[in-house]
């Protein structure tokens, strides 16, 4: 027992120290020369040492391709290690040699033939790295045999062989048969068989996308679970990964399949864990939530996950970035889990920065004490881009936590204190942030802020403090001369500082006009006159433009209320997330892209999909043309991806938000996207009435006359024609809406007629009626009524038919109409039931509306607050539905569903098809959220619906077909 | 540009193993290849080329990721000790597999060699291109188990031509860890409880985190092809068998050896295996509860710039008194640029290790119950070093024999063959401490 310790740190020795490394040592002249003699020599065992120095010269890269023939010779030979040196030597140089490489083509065929199972195995593996076309047909009888060989070491790497012969031409495997032995060895007595044999065709379905070659069906599914016991670690996760690319049938089917692969997160091999996480989570996806295996699920994942943080760091890291989309998918998994996620000293700083990610995205009022404690801690550390970040997660913490703010700014404030450059740079920005998400609450600490201006050097802080002063000018004593003093150097500034000086100049000037009229054309004058940059300039002219024309619109533009920023930052789209899911543990979840994006040739390769979501993948077939066709010509990408919330917020900020303007446009603020369009906008803008009415305008004078050639636009009303192109990027068209049907026809309305239509009209909604009298008498005394129904929609008023309506006579009554009335579910559920009365009886009908008359003009929802929704919401309410026949390109249709307040919060287009990202909220502020997918040259669009009143989703997908084939 | 490598990095070597598509397996000397595989055979050879000055880029730029892309082509690495083993790959590869697989290069070449370095990859480059050709295939991972290797791949070539003619069986085995045919006169297995105590404390001496990692480790000598069946107070287990007698322990997670019956265990908690020959970890697991630090550390160090540093180290045995830590060490950062060196210490002793900026107080025996004091005082130079130094924590070294905090126990080894011979199971347990930090204010 005393002994064994000491035993136990021996371990193996092995025999005498004769070593390789003198081969490495014949550097001399004429070496090539005497290694050819020393080949060929009759001695065994001087050749076998020829052979190891030409193998070692190979090794440091010298060149001794000139012996090929020499080598050849020796390949027929008893001894193994001989034999594996020279097959070793051939797999490097047969493709520089392929004339002479078939010369080997003989040994090959005896070798595969031999009684040695470690020869014929050896043989086999060989064959298949020599990738010179003409050998390759000589190897298919060898490799048939060996596909059947008795001995699985022998059968296992004629597997693997297969995998490679059809890399150097499929053609010939298909015509050989060579495929379906594979499938036949998938039910192979031996596991390490199954394995490869799996493996294999993985391998070569992945490249052949379409080729149905793994055709998984519930049979191969049960004999890949059963392997599953019984291979090796590398084994497993081959079937794993195998098995993830299944579908299930139904709940039940997936249920059982995760039971089998659950034990599997017990494997001490990371890699097996992270491949079974893959099969669990996406399989789960087809879970009912109620059902208790589901929550059981859910329970056992969390310790694996903790688990693999114990890993080596590259493990670790790959983890992390995993739980990154874990987290994402399903937060409830990790929730409990914050602690495992602090930073450690001697973690290296890639799983610092990902561990730090995570701890923000966990980031709760439960935790945030916690949290907050830690971050400052790190904030205090010495690695610059560990110390940034963590003082952005503060303020992220802030922004999200609303009962963290307070502590949060204090700790911010603290950090400021240190006077440490980078440190404080960080936190201004963050700070700002802060202000945007809490207006007029955290402004006492302003003065902290300006006390550090002269030591910010880096574009963001000086462009997020030139914000807070232009955002706070009116309590900032000394804003102009904040201001001024950074227009100094405006030229020398980034493009962001420069902006974001104008506007603050701008805002200043609106604030104080009395003291600030010099400053503001001063800055004017620099952005328009002075300035190569067309957006700086092109914000100039508006500013000049808004300001010598209607101070008051100025105002209203300038000084406007910005959207509230949205608590969740950095997430991943959720298309893009779903497909992130499949790839659990490759370097697509790693890189967070889809394949498609680093693979080379990958284009044409089919998106994965998580299984619950109905199949979206399925009308994605994207042909590689898809570039080409000339439907994707924007960059894809417009939900930002967002690595950069400032960028995002200035975006924000950029834009006058058209919500208090004259004709309130139906957007709730213009992307930055739509200052191109100000280039036409300008024109009118300039050739309009300079004159204005303005009581400043006198101190402006016009504008300066810019190139006069580019401004002969047609004059019309300035300030009006700009907030039409705030619109959007389409112009915005009237809703549709359906043409009258007849609801009451004269036979059963004894001789009432009344057709009719619904419409929303200026944000009101109304009953458009035709009422004709067929009947030979008068008609009077009008009166309707509705039943309830699913939206409360009632009359606002009396049904005004004021005059007695003669036989023959036609009258066209609109009744404005509420939702405040009771409300009932129906079925279908804008079915509504109306009564009409008049002189002669009451008159009982049903119609429907379509259900966009109760789209509000304010459907419009933050892109954030948009992606965390659609995450939000489960899958099972996610609906899917195609329209066929529809014509019109991705902008055409969206500005055509903009008029029927659909709105297009982002666009972003993947191989040749744009996916339109869209929101609507209907008048009981339920919102609905749209994906909606179309392929230039494809007539079926295709829609994913997602709601959180999924029944909601039928009568949205009819809006859809309507507006769209209308 | 190897030159330029050379001067930056002199003594770095880098291996590459390339994994799935297109791939190869590098050891660069230098900046150079030192070997290399190609597994599939599509990327250009000088791809490798890009790696050195790539790594030395990002780690310029402070931007170290174990990934680094160059074009399409991406290589995931690895550094053991002067080497780095990089795996190239152009195809979106199962990343986790790819550094498992990596790792397990570095397990079975040291295995092989003793040590992985530069040298014994050039002795020995006949056989270590023999082990690349059996441990993957085309980018597969296949046999990685030493043991199984060495069966049928040896340095000695030429004098066991004989063994080497054969396929072991065991290779393709559904026991693929275990070869037929082992014989011991005196059959024993050995088993090592071993818990290592992860703690971090906040500087004002609030525990952050803390928790129980376990290994269980076997030493078999058993002949023949025995089943084995290990028994604990595991807590999921006595509820499903229905006895509620005495501590039961219960683990947050649990991993186990290839050769565990995973999906037995899952159904019914049984511990059922044919266990390897020889040394081998059978298993790991987690426990999140809340450990009291063993040893408890209260310091107090002051900095009076430009003149000296005090430190004051409180030590505390909080554990049983009948219980004995072995070989503790406390370190504690000091400054880089601190000079002559004071110790004061209560028991023990204390040593400045210049290179590693720490003071190492050293305790060979520290019983339950006890507080020790160390007092250290450091010269500063006059003029500061002005490089901003990290915060290093406090860590504390130690060994608790006879002893688990958890609590678990091994109640029975039950070990089953069919020859029917007696085997004796030997345990032992050991407390330790794993990555144990303390934060200081300084």
């Amino acid at each position: 027992m005393q002994e064994w310790a000491n035993q136990l740190c021996e371990s193996r020795q092995f025999g005498s120290k004769m070593t390789d490394s003198k081969y490495f040592t014949t550097t001399k002249k004429g070496e090539i020369f005497e290694l050819k003699a020393e080949l060929n020599s009759d001695k065994k065992e001087k050749k076998k040492e020829a052979v190891k120095k030409v193998i070692a010269s190979m090794t440091v890269g010298k060149d001794v391709s000139a012996l090929f023939p020499d080598v050849v010779n020796c390949m027929q030979t008893d001894n193994l290690e001989l034999k594996k040196l020279v097959y070793l030597y051939l797999m490097n140089y047969a493709k520089s040699q392929p004339d002479m490489a078939i010369m080997a083509v003989n040994t090959f065929v005896k070798d595969c033939e031999d009684p040695n199972p470690l020869i014929r195995a050896l043989a086999v593996r060989t064959m298949g790295c020599i990738r010179v076309d003409k050998i390759t047909e000589y190897l298919c009888e060898p490799l048939r045999k060996c596909l059947k060989d008795e001995d699985p070491y022998v059968r296992k790497t004629a597997a693997v062989c297969v995998a490679k012969l059809h890399d150097i031409n499929a053609q010939l495997v298909e015509d050989q048969g060579f495929l379906d032995t594979l499938k036949d060895l998938i039910s192979d007595s031996n596991p390490m068989v199954v394995a490869n044999a799996v493996a294999a065709l993985s391998e070569i379905a992945e490249s052949h996308p379409n080729s149905n070659l793994m055709d998984l069906n519930p049979q191969t599914i049960n004999k890949l679970l059963t392997a599953l016991n019984e291979c090796t670690e590398w084994g497993q996760i081959f079937i794993l990964d195998c098995l993830a690319n299944y579908t299930p049938r139904d709940d039940r089917e997936s249920q059982s399949i995760c039971e089998r692969v659950t034990p599997r997160l017990s494997h001490a091999n990371s890699a097996v864990v992270l491949s079974a996480v893959k099969v669990l989570m996406k399989f789960m996806e087809m879970l009912p939530k109620d059902l208790d295996y589901y929550g059981t699920l859910l329970k056992k994942l969390a310790p694996p996950l903790v688990t693999l943080l114990s890993a080596e760091p590259e493990l670790q890291y790959v983890a992390l970035r995993n739980i990154n989309l874990i987290v994402q998918r399903r937060p409830e998994i990790l929730k409990h889990e914050m602690k495992v996620f602090f930073v450690k000293y001697n973690d290296p700083i890639y799983v610092k920065l990902e561990k730090l990610d995570i701890m923000i995205r966990l980031a709760s009022q439960a935790n945030i004490a916690q949290v907050l404690a830690e971050l400052k801690e790190y904030a205090t550390e010495v690695d610059v881009d560990f110390v940034r970040k963590a003082v952005r997660a503060i303020g992220r913490c802030a922004i999200k936590v609303e009962q963290s703010a307070e502590r949060c700014v204090s700790t911010l404030l603290d950090l400021i204190q240190t006077k440490v450059n980078y440190v404080v740079q960080e936190a201004i920005v963050v700070i700002k942030d802060i202000f945007r998400k809490y207006p007029n609450k955290y402004e006492s600490v302003i003065a902290t802020l300006c006390e550090n201006l002269d030591s910010l050097d880096e574009p963001e802080a000086r462009a997020a403090m030139i914000w807070i002063v232009g955002e706070y000018a009116e309590r900032i004593d000394n804003a102009d001369e904040l201001l001024e003093s950074f227009l100094e150097g405006f030229h020398d500034e980034s493009t962001q500082v420069q902006l974001q000086l104008l506007t603050a100049i701008v805002k200043l000037f609106l604030k104080k006009p009395t003291e600030t009229q010099e400053l503001v054309q001063q800055v004017l004058s620099l952005a328009t006159q002075d300035s190569d940059n067309p957006d700086l300039r092109d914000r100039g002219y508006i500013y000049w433009r808004l300001l010598s024309t209607d101070p008051v619109a100025a105002k209203e533009v300038v000084l406007a209320e910005k959207p509230l920023i949205s608590e969740e930052t950095d997430l991943i789209e959720p298309t893009l997330l779903e497909e992130l899911i499949c790839h659990i543990g490759t370097l697509a979840s790693v890189y967070h892209k889809p394949p498609s994006a680093f693979v080379e040739g990958s284009r044409g390769v089919q998106h994965k999909r998580l299984p619950g979501s109905t199949g979206l993948g399925e009308s994605l077939e994207s042909p590689d043309t898809g570039s080409a066709a000339g439907g994707s010509d924007a960059p894809p990408a417009v939900i930002p991806s967002q690595g950069d919330l400032l960028g995002d917020l200035l975006n924000l900020d950029l834009t006058p938000p058209a919500t208090t303007g004259p004709p309130p446009p139906p957007t709730s603020g213009m992307q930055l996207g739509a200052m191109d369009l100000l280039g036409g906008g300008l024109d009118s803008l300039l050739g309009g009435d300079l004159g204005g009415s303005s009581a400043m305008g006198a101190g402006f004078g016009a504008a300066p006359a810019a190139s006069p050639a580019s401004f002969s636009a047609p004059v019309s009303g300035g300030l009006d024609d700009l907030f039409d192109l705030g619109g959007g990027v389409g112009m915005p068209m009237g809703a549709y809406n359906p043409p009258k049907t007849v609801w009451l026809p004269a036979m059963k309305g004894k001789g009432l007629e009344i057709s009719g239509t619904f419409a929303r009209r200026a944000g009101i909604i109304q009953m458009e009626m035709t009422l004709i009298n067929k009947a030979m008498s008068v008609m009077t005394d009008f009166a309707i009524q509705f039943n309830r129904n699913s939206f409360g929609i009632a009359p606002a008023g009396p049904l005004q038919v004021l005059t007695p309506l003669s036989p023959n006579q036609t009258i066209e009554v609109a009744l404005p109409l509420n939702t405040v009335g009771p409300v009932m579910k129906m079925d279908p559920l804008n079915n509504l039931q109306v009564a009409v009365k008049n002189n002669i009886d009451v008159f009982y009908f049903s119609c429907q509306y379509p259900i966009s008359v109760l789209f509000v003009e304010d459907g419009k929802m933050e892109r954030q607050v948009f992606l965390a929704t659609w995450k939000d919401i489960p899958n099972d309410n996610e609906s899917q539905f195609q329209i066929k026949d529809c014509h019109l390109n991705s902008d055409a249709a969206s500005s055509k569903l903009q008029g029927s307040n659909i709105f297009t919060i982002a666009k972003r287009t993947v191989d040749g098809q744009d996916m339109l990202y869209q929101s609507m909220k209907l008048t009981n502020s339920i919102w609905v959220l749209a994906e909606l997918r179309v392929q230039a040259g494809n007539p079926t669009y295709t829609i994913s619906l997602k709601c959180r009143a999924p029944e909601v989703s039928q009568c949205v997908f009819q809006t859809y077909e309507a507006v769209l084939k209308n | 540009s190897r030159q330029g490598g050379l001067s930056v990095l002199p003594k770095d070597t880098a291996a590459e193993f390339s994994v799935r598509s297109r791939d190869r397996t590098y050891v660069v000397l230098a900046g150079q290849v030192l070997i290399c595989r190609n597994y599939k055979g599509d990327v250009d050879m000088a791809e490798i080329d890009h790696f050195m000055p790539l790594l030395m880029q990002h780690e310029e730029e402070g931007l170290v990721s174990p990934v680094i892309s160059h074009g399409s082509v991406h290589f995931l690495w690895i550094k053991h000790s002067n080497l780095y083993l990089v795996a190239t790959t152009n195809k979106n590869s199962n990343a986790s597999l790819v550094y498992s697989f990596l790792y397990k290069i570095v397990e079975v070449f040291t295995e092989y060699f003793k040590e992985l370095e530069e040298e014994s990859i050039q002795d020995n480059f006949v056989v270590v291109y023999e082990l690349l050709d059996e441990l993957m295939d085309f980018g597969f991972p296949q046999t990685t188990d030493s043991k199984i290797l060495q069966e049928y791949i040896t340095q000695e070539g030429a004098k066991l031509e004989v063994a080497k003619s054969k396929v072991p069986t065991t290779v393709t085995n559904a026991v693929s860890w275990r070869s037929e045919g082992i014989k011991y006169k005196k059959n024993e297995v050995f088993i090592d409880v071993i818990e290592s105590i992860n703690v971090l404390v906040n500087a004002n001496g609030s525990v952050m985190s803390s928790d129980i990692v376990g290994s269980i480790k076997l030493k078999t000598m058993l002949s023949g092809m025995p089943e084995l069946r290990l028994g604990l107070n595991d807590r999921v287990l006595f509820a499903l068998t229905g006895r509620d007698k005495g501590k039961t322990v219960v683990m947050e997670d649990v991993k186990f050896h290839q050769c565990v019956r995973l999906s037995r265990f899952e159904s019914d908690r049984t511990i059922s295996f044919i266990p390897p020959d020889g040394e081998s970890e059978l298993m790991s697991y987690r426990i999140n509860t809340h450990v009291k630090p063993l040893i408890w550390i209260e310091s107090v160090i002051e900095k009076f710039s430009h003149s000296r540093v005090e430190i004051m180290v409180k030590a505390k045995g909080q554990f049983k008194k009948q219980s004995v830590a072995n070989n503790v060490e406390v370190r504690v950062p000091v400054p880089s640029d601190a000079d002559s060196p004071k110790f004061k210490t209560s028991t023990g002793n204390a040593k400045y290790v210049p290179e590693k900026n720490l003071v190492v107080w050293t305790i060979k025996s520290f019983p339950g119950g006890k507080e020790f004091l160390m007092r250290a005082h450091f010269g500063l130079p006059s003029v500061e070093n002005d490089e901003a130094e990290g915060k290093p924590p406090i860590t504390v070294k130690f060994e608790i024999p006879y002893f688990t905090v958890s609590g678990i126990q091994v109640r029975y080894m039950k070990i089953i063959e069919k020859s029917g011979y007696q085997a004796l199971p030997w345990v032992r347990y050991i407390t330790q401490s794993g990555d144990y930090q303390l934060r200081t204010n300084v």
